[in-house]
């Protein structure tokens, strides 16, 4: 147990995302559709020393674990997370994100005349470019803030 | 052709693009030998926008081959008025007919459509996005008047919101053309076909003036500016005035220059340039039937 582990409290069972980009922690939140109205128990720490990354964010979630589509966007606004699912307080899985080519669900298409934000029973998909992300039906690319387009359910 | 679906001139290659040609040209030389090749079948003409044009050029083409084309009629009568999806809508008519001509006002209606049936699904257009058959046309168009070497096409006008002008961008990329871009700066092409251009290679060059480039130019094709694209009515004719051209104008052009329309026109390509030997519009829209023709005989 590090120090910087401590300073968020464990839990029994649930996801701790760890090595999240400095600042990103509000995103990963945005991206798990946690906004605290439905109950979850949440830890949040910002800004914590890491050794590899200088600084850090990390968050930690009772009772919940990550869908591909959620771990596939998470990749893109934080590249270097690692993802520790616990059970009874021990980790029994850990492995690092790594980038996809494609994402589906989670992101909403900026163009509001893309076939995708209307009621069509299809997921928004995206392609993963080297420094952004495509929609796979209208084209459109998003470069910068990639966060701004988490679609809130 | 091997694809199942025509959805963006993006699918295309240089061997898709000259087999449907050749056999375009074959076609409009002996059309009576193509009579009965599409006997029997169904074509589906789901016009969720309105059009003449395109849809009468499709309707033509399999009537010319034998075969038989079932309109869904205008949304305003269909179950789309009621709410329903487009997925269910190809999904049903899918049931009726051999393949399905989709024309939409959203971009990625055809390629959403593709994935919920198992018949051909032919793009005639999906808002700003793509429009491949009418590249098609436009192709032929160039190859016969101006061939594919050494070529320097201009595209003027509405550059962000004109699909015919993506889907041509991109097709061109696979013959030895410059390309060059002429449009006021807020209707510039949008990043996606920028993006596209530049993976593909392409020679892009951009004006805001034709005079800069037009005495350069093999082909000039020109779209229309629409008066939706801007707040007001004075900006618009401010605007859309630069981008017209005239008879008087082309006297400065190659006499060899081939001026293409995808059509409807409006006024920016005044009445005196039809009697010019530069007018290539009508040909081009003529050019549909064969190229449909083609088209239709390979994917049926
Ligand atoms: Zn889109």
């Amino acid at each position: 147990m590090t120090d910087t582990e401590l300073r968020v409290s464990k839990i029994r069972n649930g996801t701790v995302i760890d090595h999240i980009t400095a600042g990103q922690a509000i995103n990963v939140l945005a991206i798990l559709g946690i906004d605290g109205s439905s109950g979850e128990e949440v830890s949040v720490g910002m800004n914590v020393p890491s050794d590899r990354l200088g600084r850090k964010d990390i968050v930690k979630v009772e009772g919940r674990e990550l869908s591909q589509n959620e771990v596939d966007v998470l990749s893109l606004i934080a590249p270097a997370a690692t993802i520790n699912i616990v059970r009874d307080f021990d980790v029994i899985e850990k492995h690092r994100v790594s980038r996809p080519d494609v994402v589906s669900g989670v992101l909403s298409c900026p163009n509001a005349n893309c076939i995708t934000t209307g009621d069509e029973p299809v997921e928004s998909q995206f392609e993963v470019l080297d420094d952004g992300v495509r929609c796979t039906y209208c084209e459109t690319i998003i470069r910068d803030s990639i966060a701004a387009h988490i679609s809130v359910a | 052709m091997r694809h199942e679906h025509l959805i963006s001139a993006k699918q295309l290659s240089r061997e898709d693009i000259e087999t449907v040609l050749d056999r375009a040209a074959e076609i409009a030389a002996d059309p009576e030998a193509v009579a009965e090749a599409c006997d029997g079948s169904l074509l589906a003409l789901c016009f969720f926008e309105p059009s003449t044009r395109t849809k009468m050029s499709f309707e033509t083409a399999i009537t010319r081959l034998g075969g038989d084309a079932t309109d869904m009629g205008g949304v305003e009568s269909s179950s789309v008025k009621k709410g329903e999806s487009l997925a269910d809508t190809v999904r049903v008519i899918e049931g009726y007919a051999d393949a399905i001509v989709l024309r939409h006002p959203s971009e990625g209606a055809a390629k959403l459509a593709s994935q919920f049936v198992d018949v051909p699904v032919i793009n005639a257009g999906d808002g700003a996005g793509q429009h491949p058959t009418q590249t098609l046309l436009d192709l032929y168009t160039i190859r016969e008047n101006a061939g594919f070497d050494d070529l320097s096409v201009g595209i003027m006008g509405d550059l962000k919101y004109g699909r015919t002008v993506h889907s041509l961008a991109h097709a061109l990329t696979n013959v030895d053309a410059n390309q060059h871009f002429i449009s006021p700066e807020s209707l510039r092409l949008p990043r996606s076909v920028r993006y596209d251009l530049h993976e593909a290679g392409a020679n892009v060059h951009e004006y805001t003036e034709i005079d800069d480039v037009l005495g350069a130019l093999d082909v000039l094709y020109v779209t229309r500016i629409q008066r939706e694209r801007f707040p007001d009515e004075n900006e618009y004719r401010q605007v859309a005035g630069e981008y017209r051209i005239d008879a008087e104008l082309l006297e400065s052009a190659d006499d060899e220059l081939t001026v293409m329309h995808p059509l409807p026109r409006v006024d920016e390509i005044a009445a005196d340039v039809d009697e010019t030997n530069h007018a290539t519009y009508f040909e081009q829209a003529h050019n549909g039937v064969p190229v449909r023709m083609a088209l239709l005989e390979a994917m049926l």
